[in-house]
């Protein structure tokens, strides 16, 4: 069973501020829907592959030639804070 | 021996190297951005490498041979099923806020390489240190700190995504090493074999090749390992040995004054010559991987693993061991030419075209890796072709041409290249080996010179060099230095 601590780590490494209100909440969601995944549990896969992927292909590759993206300005722009030719980011570490 | 007081502890030092290589591709390694270093920032980038959503990641061709290629040279098993995974993680040199690299199935494992430390005396002592796995993943992008010179301390920073999505293959060792000096070795083994194949460029200013090293020191004997130290940042092989011999004298100071080590990472300091903690390490970090859903899983034919395997060339361990066996060059010798595979090649070329090895070893150990040195070029620069190298020597050895007039034309024929044969029937430089001729002119020295003839005949007979020194500047030094030696002795004598 997922405890209360399980979702405060989780809300932490995905740099979630969450109220002990919402704690409380997501402990008891996330408990039920791995209850519900838990039922898989009782078949036996012992001779059963692992899957990484759903689709069964594999090897797909492509050459290696240049194709310069058409419009690198416009993803630039599209950032909220541009500053010359450079991304601007917020202080990283809290010194 | 009895003591009272109680044996010193000897410490020995438990050290692996993570070694990212950028692997020298036209391409990035999921997009068709151009890779090439000095761009204007943010110039090489596209909705893949920008991690935009919707966009579909597609694995270079090149990237997935060059890997497989250097886990063949590195002896190691290639996966019959591999796979890419996501490593979650914050920070902003990272557009996706995760890295598509390797986690359970990487590319190889199992693998080792072969490492020859050189002692003053020329003799050499080969290790084997085991690869534990060899990965592929994207790097990340580069950060310019703004407000302060340093991370912490800054007010913000610019983000250059450039190098985001550039194809490394991240090679871990087991914890074979024990020194400085070996660490040092290893790091440059594998650059070596790295450029041989081509696939890495190798270069550590730029950043296409970045080791991070593991250290502890334990007592001698004791099977645990003691607390694990990582150290970054050091960009030459020579401060990868000199942060590990501070590292290791660091921790056994720490445990013989009774403290205890904490599992942290710390930074080589170039300029203080010294490690600096950066940050404590506690536990492993949650990288949450899961299996990359946008790439398929890699299961490269036998029939392309066999076709990749018989294109690797003969690696630099196989180069030394075969000129130690069967040129029966010195290992000092086979270390110095086969460092450079272009080196290598030349030297290979010039015997080919005839040239003994002992010969061709001195010229381009000596007088042409003497030129590339202060004219600063490299062998493949030179207008010299190993066939002209062969020619030269042949004419020395034939006793055409004395050595030193061989030394005399080299700069000409290194910056203008041409047939040495040529140019010594051009200029007249053909060896005087007619024992008449020089005779002839002995004489007349002898007969210009009486003052010094009676003083070497009153005992001082250093002044033969005098009167060789004669010799050679009538004949522009083409004398035959040792038939022209022979007349003189002969005559001086009366």
């Amino acid at each position: 069973m997922i405890g209360q601590q399980d979702v405060q780590k989780v809300a932490h490494l995905a740099r979630l501020t969450l109220t002990p209100a919402e704690e409380a909440q997501f402990t008891t969601q996330l408990g039920a829907i791995l209850e519900y995944v838990e039922q898989l549990n009782e078949l036996d896969v012992t001779t059963v592959e692992p899957t990484t992927r759903a689709i069964d292909v594999s090897n797909i590759t492509r050459p290696d030639q240049q194709h310069p993206h058409p419009n690198r300005a416009q993803i630039l722009a599209g950032a909220p804070d541009p500053e010359g030719d450079f991304f601007r980011v917020p202080k990283i570490m809290d010194s | 021996m009895t003591t009272a007081a109680p044996a010193k502890t000897t410490y020995e030092a438990v050290i692996g190297l993570e070694t990212h290589c950028q692997l020298s591709t036209e391409t990035k390694i999921f997009c068709p951005c151009s890779t090439q270093f000095g761009t204007e920032p943010n110039h090489n980038v596209c909705p893949v490498c920008m991690g935009m959503p919707g966009v579909l990641p597609v694995l270079n061709q090149k990237v997935l041979e060059y890997a497989v290629k250097a886990g063949m040279a590195l002896n190691c098993d290639i996966a019959r099923f591999s796979k890419f995974d996501r490593k979650q993680y914050f920070y902003p040199d990272l557009p996706k806020n995760y890295q598509i690299s390797q986690y359970d199935l990487p590319i190889a494992q199992n693998g080792w390489l072969e490492i020859e430390l050189v002692d003053e005396l020329g003799s050499a002592t080969r290790k084997t240190i085991g690869i534990t796995r060899l990965h592929m993943e994207e790097d990340a992008g580069k950060l310019v700190h703004g407000g302060s010179d340093r991370l912490s301390g800054s007010t913000f920073s610019l983000a250059d995504y450039n190098r985001a999505g550039v194809p490394l293959c991240e090679i871990v060792s087991e914890p074979d090493i024990r020194s400085g000096q070996e660490a040092a070795e290893y790091a440059q083994e594998l650059r070596r074999i790295l450029r041989y194949m081509g696939v890495c460029d190798g270069n550590m200013q730029e950043g296409s090749l970045r080791c991070d090293v593991n250290i502890s020191v334990r007592p001698v004997g004791q099977e645990a390992f003691g607390t694990k130290v990582e150290i970054k940042n050091m960009n030459s092989f020579n401060a990868i040995q000199r942060a590990i011999d501070y590292e290791i004298q660091r921790q056994v100071e720490v445990l013989e004054s009774g403290g205890t080590l904490s599992q942290e990472t710390r930074l080589w300091e170039e300029g203080a010559q010294r490690t600096i903690s950066m940050r404590s390490k506690e536990g492993s970090s949650d990288y949450r991987y899961f299996p990359e859903p946008d790439l398929t899983p890699i299961e490269v034919p036998l029939a392309q693993l066999e076709t990749w395997r018989s294109q690797l060339p003969e690696l630099p361990a196989q180069k030394r061991h075969r000129y130690e066996t069967d040129l029966e060059l010195s290992a000092y010798d086979a270390r110095i030419l086969t460092d450079d595979l272009a080196v290598a090649q030349y030297f290979e070329a010039t015997l080919w075209a005839g040239a003994p090895a002992k010969q061709a070893v001195n010229w381009i150990m000596s007088d042409i890796t003497g030129y590339l040195n202060t004219e600063k070029r490299s062998i493949s620069e030179i207008a010299l072709t190993p066939a002209a190298l062969a020619e030269l020597i042949a004419l020395i050895e034939s006793s055409t041409i004395s050595s030193k007039i061989a030394k005399d034309l080299l700069p000409k024929l290194l910056s203008q290249g041409g047939s040495p044969k040529a140019l010594v029937e051009q200029k007249g430089l053909t060896q005087i080996s007619d024992s008449a001729t020089l005779t002839a002119l002995i004489d007349q020295i002898l007969a210009a010179h009486p003052q010094e003839l009676e003083q070497y005949r009153a005992g001082k007979t250093k002044l033969q060099g005098f009167f060789v020194g004669q010799i050679m500047k009538k004949t522009n030094g083409r004398a035959d230095p040792k038939l022209a030696n022979q007349i003189l002795s002969k005559k001086l004598k009366g």
